[in-house]
This record gives C-alpha cells, sequence and structure tokens, in this order.
C-alpha cells in the first residue's frame, strides 16, 4: 500500500511541478505578435487564407517590424466566441503578446472586443470581423478595425440596382448579426430612393433545402436580393434554377464571392451578371491590386485561384499594425500610446483602394460594386463595375439621420411600402 | 378500446385539417407546392434513416457514425462521378464505399463489443468525430455539387404547382422503389428472415445454425450503403460540405425516435411527419421552423415512448 | 427491505466479490466503514462523518494541499483558463459521470442544462443587452436561474427514462440539438445567435469575482462540494437504489422501488450540479450565446466523463483537466487544423482500450507498478484466488 501511494504521490507531485512550470513567463527578444483566425471545423478554409494574408504582409517586410524580429503566435477559434476569447486569452497572458490580430467571424470580433476592455496595455487589431456592434456599441479603446464592416459593404448596391431597373426586390438572407447588418447597407440608399423591399424571409442558420422559401418569392418583383453565404448561398441558387426561377439576383458579399464560384461542381451559368458588392474584388484594375494577387500567387503555391476576402483583410490589418511598429521604431512602451497615434495615423494605399481609421478605429474604405463573369479560361470571377470611395459607417447618410435608424435588425430598416 | 385510438388523431387531425383549408384558400400554389416539396424531403430522410434503423433493430447498436457514413458515401461517390462522367455509377459508388466501410467497423469494431450497448454508442461517437475531420483533411471544406444527367435536372410542369424540381420526383420515385425494395428484402427474403429471426430473438437464431456475424456484418453494410446511397442523391439536391454529417444525422435521429426504433415502416411515417412539417414549418413560420421538427419528436415522445411503431422491424 | 439492509446486502463478500469483478465501486471507502464498525443503521451527520473521516487517505491530504497552493505558484493564465475552467467543465461533467456511470443513463443533456442555467442567469441578471436583462440583484437571479434549471432538467429526465436505456442518448441529444435551435431562433428572450455578452461575477465581501484568484478559490469550494455531495450520495439510500436500478430496474420495481421517480430524481440532482457548474461557466465566460450548448459542447462534456473514467467522480475532474490542457496546448504541438482528429483519436482509444477512462488505466498502471498488493478490499483478494486456482 505505502508503494501504491508513493508512486501516487510522485506522481501527483511531478504533475504539479509540471503545471507551475507552465506559468512562469518567458522573457523573449523577438517581438511577439498574436494571430487568432478559425482553423477549425468546416470554416478552416477561409480561415487558413486569412494566416496567408497575414503572413504575406509580415514577408513582404522580410519578417521585421520597428527594427524587430516579428514572432507570429498562431491561435485558432472553431467560430465560437467562448472559444476565440479563451484563445486570445491564451496568446495575451501564457505566450505574451504585444500585438493581437483577430478574429475572423463577426460575433467573435464583438466577443475579443469585450476582452480587450481588460487588457488595456495590449493592443488589438481585427482580422476580419465585419460585425458593425464591435465598433459602434461600446467601442473598445485599443481595439482597433482597418477594414470597413458589413453594412459599409453594401453601400452603393442599391443605387446599382436601381440603375438596372431593379424597383422592388424580395429578401432572402440568414437570419442572424452579419446579414442584418448587410441588408442595413445596402437599404440604406435604397429605400431613400425610392426602391422597395417587398418582403424579407430570414430562414433560420444552417438551412439548406431552400425549397418552401423559393415557393414564396412574389410574382411581381424584379429581383431577389440573396444575402447568403458559403454552401447555403450554392445550395439556393442550383434549387432556384431547378425549381425554374428565373428573377435576377443580388448578391451579398458572401454570396457570390471566391468560395462560393469556386464550387466543386458544374457551373450554372444563371450565376452570370449577378450583382454584388464588397471590400475588393477579384479583377480590381489597380497595380497595387495586381502586385497582390501576383505575390500571393508567388507565395502560396496551395492557395485560391485568387486571395479572397480574408486573405484581403488580414493582409491590410496586418500591414497596418506592422506599418505602424515601423512608424514608432519599435517602441511599444508606456501602455503603447505612441503605436496607438501611429495607428489612429495610418493612411496607405492598400490592394484595394486607401487603408485608414475614422475617430472611432473604424476602418472608413472604398467599396466596390461587382458582376460575375467568366473568364477566357471559363473560370468565374466578379468584375468591378464601379467603386463607391470612402464609405464611412454612417452608411452615406448624417450621423443624425443613421442613429436615428439604429442598428441593422431583422426589421430595420424597412421599406415594404 | 377502438375509440381511444380515434382521440389522437382528432386532436392532431382536426388542427392540421383546419390549417390546410385555410392555407388552400389563401394560395393554393404555395400550400401544393410545399406539400410536394415536404414529400420529397421526407423520401430523402428515409433513404438515410432507413439505414439506421435496420441497423439498431438487429444489432441494438445505436450508430451515431451515420452521418459520417452519408457524408463518406458522398464524397467518394462525387470522385467518382468526375472520373466517370457518370452520376448513375457515382451513386453505386457511393453505395459501395459506405457499405465497405459499415463493413469494416462492424467486423473490425463492433463484433468484439457484441452486447455492450452504451460502449458501442460511444465508440461510434468517436468514429464519427474522427472520419468527419479525416474526410475534412482529405475533401477540404469547399462545398461539392454533382451533376446529374440532364433528364434529372431541370424543373417539370404539373397540374397544381406549374414548374417543381424534376429531380426531387426521382428522389421521391427512387426512396419508394428503395423503401419497397427493402421490405422485399426483409419479407420474401431468405436473408431478411434471417435478419428477422435475429431481432425477435438473437440466441435462437444462432442456435438454429445460422452464422449470425455473418448476418450482422451484411446488414450493416446494408444499412451503412444505404447512407451512402442517400449521400449521393441527397448531395445532388443539396449540395456536400463539412457539417452534412451532423445535419442528417440528427434528422435521422429524429425521424427514428418518432418513427419507432428498429421499424422500417416506421422509418417512412417518422420521416413523412419530419419532413413534412419542416417544410410546412419553413414556408408559413421560417423563424421556428427547425424547433418545430423536435417539439413533434417531443410530443411524439410523451405520449408513445417507443416511437409510434414500436419495435418491430417490418 | 430497507435501503440500509440492501446496502449490507451489496457489501457481504460475496455479493461485493461478484459486483467488485465487475464495478469496483469504490470499495476503499466502503470496505473499512463496514468491517470496521457495525454498519451504521441511523443517519446523521456525526456517524457519517466520522465514518466518512476514516477514508480519508494521504492523497486526499495531498491533492486538496495542492489545488489549494496551485493559485499561488501558477500564473493567473494558468488559474484562471486552465484551473478554473477546468473545474468548472469537471463540475458539469461530474453530474453527467454521477447520472451515466451510477445511474446508467448516458444524457448529453448536461451541458444543455448548464447553458439554460446560464441564460436564465443572464436573463433575470445583468447583462450587455438591457432590452431583456431584468436586472435583479445577482443573488436572486442566481437562485432563480438554478431552480429553472433544476426543473428544466427534471422535464428532460421524465421524456427520457421511460425509454430504455441505450434510447436515452439519442432522445437528450436531439433535446439538447432543439434548445440550441431554440436558443439561436427566439430574440425575445435569448436574444438568438448574438446570445448576452458583459455578465460579470458579482464582488463577494470586497473581492471581484472576476479576479483570476478569487474565482478559482470559488469554482474550487463549488467543485468539492459537488464532488462530497455526489461521494455522499453514492453511499445514501437514494444512491445505493440508483445502482440498484442501474444494475437490474425490473428487480428493483418488484422490490417496491418507484423506478421512474428515482430516475427523474436523479436527472433532477444532476441537473442542480451541472446548473451550478454553467453558472460559474457563464460567469467565466462573460457571455453565453448559442456556440456555448452546441453539438460540439454536449459532445464535449461525454469526451470530458468518458476520458476520466465513469467509475469514479473524480474522472470527470481529471478528464477536464486533460481536455483543457488538450485544447489550450494541442496547437503548439500538433498541426492546429487536426485538433478534432486528436481529440476523437484519443476518445476512441481511450473507448477502445480502456473503457474505464484514464482512471481505469491508472488502476491497470498501478496494480502493474506497486507489484503484489495485499489488502486492497475482499474484491480484490476474491479475485486473486480465483485466478491462483485456475
Amino acid at each position: 500500500m505505502s508503494r501504491a501511494s508513493g508512486v501516487f504521490v510522485r506522481s501527483i507531485v511531478g504533475a504539479a511541478t509540471l503545471m507551475a512550470m507552465g506559468g512562469f513567463a518567458q522573457a523573449q527578444e523577438t517581438l511577439k505578435v498574436g494571430l487568432l483566425a478559425t482553423l477549425e471545423g468546416p470554416f478552416a478554409a477561409p480561415g487558413q487564407d486569412s494566416m496567408r494574408g497575414a503572413d504575406l504582409a509580415l514577408k513582404q517586410r522580410n519578417g521585421m517590424a520597428g527594427g524587430k524580429k516579428i514572432e507570429f503566435v498562431k491561435v485558432s477559434s472553431d467560430a465560437t466566441p467562448d472559444k476565440a476569447v479563451n484563445a486570445t486569452r491564451k496568446a495575451v497572458e501564457q505566450d505574451k503578446v504585444q500585438v493581437m490580430i483577430g478574429p475572423l467571424s463577426g460575433d467573435e470580433g464583438i466577443a475579443v472586443k469585450n476582452y480587450a476592455k481588460t487588457q488595456p496595455g495590449i493592443t488589438f487589431i481585427n482580422g476580419s470581423s465585419g460585425a458593425q456592434a464591435a465598433t459602434l456599441t461600446d467601442p473598445a479603446p485599443n481595439f482597433y478595425r482597418f477594414n470597413t464592416e458589413g453594412a459599409q459593404w453594401m453601400v452603393g448596391l442599391g443605387e446599382h440596382a436601381l440603375g438596372k431597373g431593379y424597383k422592388k426586390v424580395f429578401l432572402i438572407a440568414e437570419d442572424y448579426g452579419f446579414p442584418y447588418s448587410q441588408v442595413q447597407g445596402f437599404m440604406a440608399s435604397y429605400c431613400a430612393k425610392g426602391g422597395k423591399v417587398v418582403d424579407k424571409a430570414w430562414v433560420p442558420l444552417g438551412t439548406k433545402d431552400y425549397a418552401s422559401v423559393i415557393a414564396k418569392v412574389p410574382k411581381d418583383i424584379d429581383a431577389l436580393l440573396v444575402v447568403l453565404g458559403g454552401s447555403d448561398a450554392v445550395n439556393f441558387l442550383t434549387q432556384y434554377e431547378q425549381a425554374g426561377g428565373d428573377k435576377p439576383m443580388i448578391g451579398g458579399s458572401i454570396t457570390v464571392d471566391q468560395t462560393v464560384l469556386n464550387f466543386k461542381g458544374k457551373r450554372r451559368e444563371s450565376l452570370l451578371g449577378t450583382a454584388s458588392a464588397g471590400p475588393m474584388a477579384d479583377s480590381i484594375d489597380t497595380a497595387e491590386w495586381k502586385k497582390f494577387v501576383a505575390d500571393y500567387k508567388a507565395n502560396f503555391k496551395d492557395g485560391f485561384p485568387s486571395p479572397s476576402l480574408f486573405a484581403y483583410l488580414y493582409y491590410i490589418n496586418t500591414k497596418a499594425a506592422l506599418d505602424a511598429l515601423d512608424a514608432v521604431k519599435g517602441d511599444l512602451s508606456n501602455g503603447q500610446k505612441a503605436y496607438r497615434e501611429a495607428l489612429q495615423k495610418t493612411n496607405f494605399k492598400g490592394p484595394a483602394g486607401v487603408v485608414k481609421i475614422d475617430s472611432n478605429r473604424n476602418g472608413v474604405g472604398d467599396t466596390y460594386i461587382t458582376e460575375v463573369a467568366k473568364a477566357p479560361d471559363g473560370s468565374f470571377y466578379n468584375k468591378v463595375v464601379k467603386t463607391v470611395p470612402d464609405v464611412s459607417q454612417t452608411l452615406g447618410l448624417s450621423k443624425a439621420e443613421f442613429d436615428k435608424m439604429g442598428l441593422g435588425t431583422r426589421d430595420v430598416p424597412d421599406c415594404r411600402k | 378500446m377502438n375509440r381511444r385510438r380515434w382521440v389522437p388523431w382528432l386532436v392532431f387531425g382536426l388542427p392540421v385539417l383546419v390549417f390546410s383549408v385555410w392555407a388552400i384558400a389563401d394560395n393554393a400554389s404555395l400550400y401544393f407546392k410545399t406539400l410536394l416539396n415536404g414529400l420529397t424531403l421526407a423520401s430523402l430522410y428515409f433513404l438515410v434513416a432507413s439505414g439506421f434503423t435496420l441497423v439498431f433493430g438487429l444489432m441494438r447498436n445505436v450508430n451515431l457514425a451515420h452521418g459520417s457514413l452519408y457524408l463518406i458515401g458522398a464524397y467518394v461517390g462525387w470522385m467518382v462521378g468526375e472520373r466517370t462522367g457518370s452520376w448513375v455509377l457515382a451513386v453505386i459508388a457511393g453505395f459501395l464505399a459506405a457499405a465497405i466501410l459499415g463493413l469494416l467497423m462492424q467486423v473490425l469494431i463492433f463484433r468484439h463489443m457484441q452486447g455492450q450497448d452504451l460502449r458501442q454508442t460511444l465508440v461510434t461517437i468517436g468514429l464519427s468525430i474522427v472520419l468527419a475531420d479525416l474526410a475534412l483533411w482529405a475533401w477540404g471544406a469547399e462545398i461539392y455539387t454533382f451533376d446529374p444527367p440532364s433528364w434529372i435536372y431541370g424543373s417539370t410542369t404539373l397540374p397544381l404547382v406549374n414548374k417543381f424540381p424534376t429531380y426531387r420526383i426521382f428522389v421521391f420515385i427512387a426512396s419508394i422503389v428503395i423503401g419497397v425494395g427493402l421490405w422485399l428484402l426483409l419479407a420474401r427474403t431468405r436473408v431478411g428472415m434471417m435478419i428477422r429471426a435475429g431481432v425477435d430473438d438473437r440466441g435462437m437464431l444462432a442456435a438454429s445454425g445460422v452464422n449470425v456475424q455473418r448476418v450482422f456484418a451484411l446488414t450493416f453494410a446494408i444499412g451503412a450503403g444505404l447512407a451512402g446511397l442517400a449521400g449521393v442523391v441527397g448531395g445532388t439536391a443539396l449540395s456536400v460540405s463539412p457539417g452534412e454529417d451532423t445535419r442528417y444525422l440528427l434528422a435521422s435521429l429524429v425521424v427514428v425516435i418518432v418513427g419507432g426504433m428498429g421499424s422500417v415502416v416506421g422509418a417512412a411515417i417518422g420521416a413523412l411527419l419530419i419532413g413534412l412539417a419542416e417544410q410546412f414549418g419553413l414556408a408559413y413560420a421560417p423563424t421556428y421552423s427547425v424547433v418545430f421538427t423536435f417539439v413533434i419528436m417531443v410530443v411524439a415522445l410523451a405520449f408513445k415512448p417507443r416511437g409510434l411503431m414500436g419495435k418491430r422491424i417490418v | 427491505m430497507s435501503a440500509a439492509q440492501w446496502r449490507r446486502a451489496m457489501n457481504s463478500s460475496a455479493a461485493a466479490g461478484a459486483a467488485a469483478a465487475r464495478r469496483p465501486t469504490d470499495l476503499h471507502a466502503v470496505a473499512p466503514a463496514t468491517h470496521g464498525t457495525p454498519s451504521p443503521t441511523g443517519s446523521g451527520l456525526w456517524p457519517w462523518l466520522r465514518n466518512a473521516l476514516r477514508a480519508v487517505r494521504v492523497r486526499h491530504v495531498v491533492v486538496l494541499a495542492c489545488l489549494l497552493v496551485y493559485p499561488f505558484v501558477a500564473s493567473p493564465f494558468f488559474t484562471f483558463q486552465i484551473g478554473a475552467q477546468s473545474l468548472a467543465l469537471g463540475l458539469i461533467a461530474l453530474s453527467l459521470t454521477f447520472l451515466g456511470g451510477y445511474g446508467g443513463m448516458v444524457s448529453l443533456a448536461q451541458m444543455t442544462v448548464a447553458g439554460f442555467a446560464a441564460y436564465m442567469l443572464a436573463i433575470f441578471g445583468t447583462s450587455s443587452n438591457t432590452g431583456i436583462s431584468l436586472g435583479w440583484p445577482w443573488w436572486l437571479a442566481l437562485v432563480v436561474a438554478i431552480a429553472l434549471a433544476t426543473v428544466f432538467a427534471a422535464a428532460i429526465g421524465w421524456l427520457s427514462v421511460r425509454t430504455e436505456g441505450i434510447y436515452t442518448i439519442m432522445i437528450t441529444l436531439a433535446v439538447g440539438v432543439a434548445f440550441f435551435y431554440l436558443a439561436q431562433q427566439n430574440y425575445t428572450v435569448f436574444n438568438g445567435f448574438q446570445g448576452f455578452s458583459r455578465i460579470a461575477p458579482p464582488t463577494l465581501f470586497g473581492h471581484d469575482l472576476h479576479e483570476p484568484m478569487p474565482f478559482y478559490f470559488i469554482v474550487l469550494a463549488c467543485a468539492l462540494a459537488g464532488y462530497w455531495f455526489v461521494k455522499y450520495l453514492i453511499h445514501a439510500p437514494f444512491g445505493v437504489a440508483l445502482q440498484g436500478i442501474r444494475d437490474n430496474p425490473r428487480r428493483m420495481q418488484a422490490l417496491g422501488f418507484d423506478v421512474t421517480a428515482h430516475r427523474v430524481a436523479a436527472y433532477a440532482v444532476t441537473g442542480f450540479i451541472a446548473a451550478v457548474g454553467g453558472v460559474l461557466l457563464v460567469w467565466y465566460n462573460g457571455r453565453i450565446s448559442p456556440g456555448t450548448v452546441g453539438t460540439g459542447a454536449m459532445i464535449n462534456i461525454l469526451i470530458i466523463a468518458v476520458l476520466g473514467g465513469m467509475k469514479h467522480p473524480i474522472g470527470a475532474f481529471i478528464g477536464a483537466i486533460v481536455f483543457v490542457l488538450l485544447q489550450n496546448f494541442a496547437i503548439d504541438l500538433v498541426d492546429r487544423e487536426r485538433f478534432n482528429l486528436v481529440i476523437g483519436g484519443v476518445f476512441l482509444a481511450i473507448v477502445l482500450f480502456s473503457p474505464d477512462g484514464l482512471l481505469g488505466l491508472w488502476q491497470f498502471l498501478r496494480t502493474r507498478l506497486a507489484g503484489r498488493i495485499t489488502n486492497r478490499g475482499p474484491g480484490r483478494i476474491h479475485q486473486r484466488q480465483r485466478r491462483s486456482e485456475t
């Protein structure tokens, strides 16, 4: 009995020592930057691409910024806010990063923003989270978002739709925060200029079978506004075509993006011509964008044919973080005060337009109106038809008007009549 | 006794009747379209759930890796379809791939745990996690769609509902054919007789000289193969991507709980109820359509804990 | 036949030998108590306490000391994210261990009950969503949340106990998923996809419970209370009857025990434990959203319970520590994308080769490393005698 208990006591002591050892901080020479993306589960593909975007930003400056060597500490979540906060906490408190870049999805962004408030000494920079509330409601003074958010991505699409003669549309969207923002962005100018959103069909997240929703589409509308993402978008488009539907479609920012256009299977011709909008497009005709695509393709043989939305967003956020480090020559002392001032002054020409932020630390940038076109090699891509410059979080309305409207929800805004 | 049997029909049938009358008066085309949609979704659910209930009925094995079999059958079927350009071959490949995987699972793993129901279920949970991640590794997170022959694709014009997807009609017919085939297998063949005997009394079956393990392996293979077949058929209607395995597993669970474990007819009835409920919910009350199906399950359990058709296999 | 007589019958050498060969339910604590003294027929705190203290071993003292000293030697991150989180998850898994290991009903809805308590706390207490949260004082919201969650657990129990054992996993999984979809789709009560954030733990006796150390001690206190409560229950008439129902419900029914009532009561009791764990978890996270009660989270609790071993209450906590360590540090060791494969593979390996989890592995190693054992209790001796005879 004593031998057995001895074994037991020894193993307990060993385990305790191991745990305690892990708790001691380790001083490092290089500058650690945390990188959070969704690398687990079905959202792994956008997550992988976002890491590529961040890696590209670092590679372009040979791994150095502010005179120090930058080491990325990569942590992963599974698209749930709890896991995102846990991963962020590990990077900040355990791995002792000084700057934290991430997360990927909207609700994770709000959770990380709330965590940022408990760590005033660390600077948090967004990854690709596009939820309005992350900077509009209860913002954190150390949370920066250099990209525009979901509602900003749809500004201008309303006018484009009216220009194409779509005066009455029917909305089909997933029932959660990101589509609410997207719809608000679309409707802010669409309704003001006389368009009507006849009805809104909010489908629960994860719906695969849209047959009954398709059956509800009224006959007298001009177009369908479809704000679905990923596989839901593919399902919807296939089923709509099979059900004999022939109304033109307007897509949200992730409805006809690269991940959807790249689905494995026969390309449906009915996709061609679908209008959409977003912070970037596959075919922007500037030197900066072309260089970005070329760099991406050269560095990542296993990546997508063209950088995705997530790669782009992580790229500009990481680049902003590293450029500011250069501006203060790596000085993160005094609560990172000088660094944050440098971040606020950020203004560089990114691949898809100028990157700068407003007083709320949210990005102000260009929105691209696109249409799906066929490339000579038969693949589909998004062709830019219009650029809307300098879109801010008030979506082209005055601040008073925007505050009156409030954040997008199921019923806000409403222009049925 | 007779009067009591009419009560549930009245309690549940009357509101449904009232609703139907109102809905037809309101928008007849929508009502019938939804009805047909529900029937076709039900047929897909039946395809998936029949394999699940077959395996449970005989081997008392709650195979929670059933969804993974669906997914892997779909992916393998897709690869074969791409290589050969034939959708029919893809279906066959999906069936065979899942059947072989199921056979391996039964012979290598479950055979040694006969009688330990809980342990088997836990193993299937572990297998489902591992298989799902292996599938993600092998085929990535992209969306895969199938390319069925043009005579199935497209829309046909039906009397009351105008254009209706041809493929869904095909799925409906296919599931009826497979359902009848399954019934014939169980009720009219020797193998079916052995399976039914095994459900009633495994010991006697073994005592009468039948190689019970072989019957088990065959049943598991058929059940798994049905999942793989459903994978290709369902994947053509509603693309394939990671996460489909959980979705179809949950659908099978609800269908089988409502219909009755171990009963193929029960699976058909359960599928019908759930498919119709889901589509009508999506059309008339989209917010809670998914919860609606679970409510039906809860109500069914509250009144009939064994499911509507109890434990008979046919 | 009274419960005490039943217990004596269970502890007599013949019955214990057969039972121990299949399910050694904590013979160390039981054996000295019944062999050294006449079995306590009366119930009462003082005699029970005396007997319990008799059962305290060196290892109990060592572990308790380590737990108390831990936050002082480990970093705040380790105290908070590893220590407190493992104990909170362990508490929820403990409810599953008791329900599954001792009650024979493996319920996947324990996380659902915990999440329900968390939601109720958010709704009745304070959170970022002032439109829905009622803003009651924290202690009142706490009591209401736990009470409602216990009722919810009893309802789930009532729904699933009328069927046979193996159905329980399926039905509780389905109920859990139903609750997930309800929480995700309903905006008036559950605030849908966003859930509630800024749920702060209260300030107790001047210590802000959101600081790592005070929070750790509160969680430790709850975990210890839960652990001892379960250990007490196992030997109490209720627990013994429950184990009897697990082994042979028909016989228990014939003996006059109300099987359904016992089972539902077991669900309610474990629901209470899970609710406490859920409250601790929501204070740890500071938020609650549908993702916390999704299928992944429900299966994680099962993985934790099985990983540690469902034969003894400590297994739940061991499983939780291993799981949280894996979750946090696997990304540093393995390809971060394959985390699910790692956790699934470990779970599969455990179920296939060591169904009693890590505890079973530990028992196996201990018997191997420590050589021949002399007085392990009647069950083991019987085993050895039988083996030497053949």
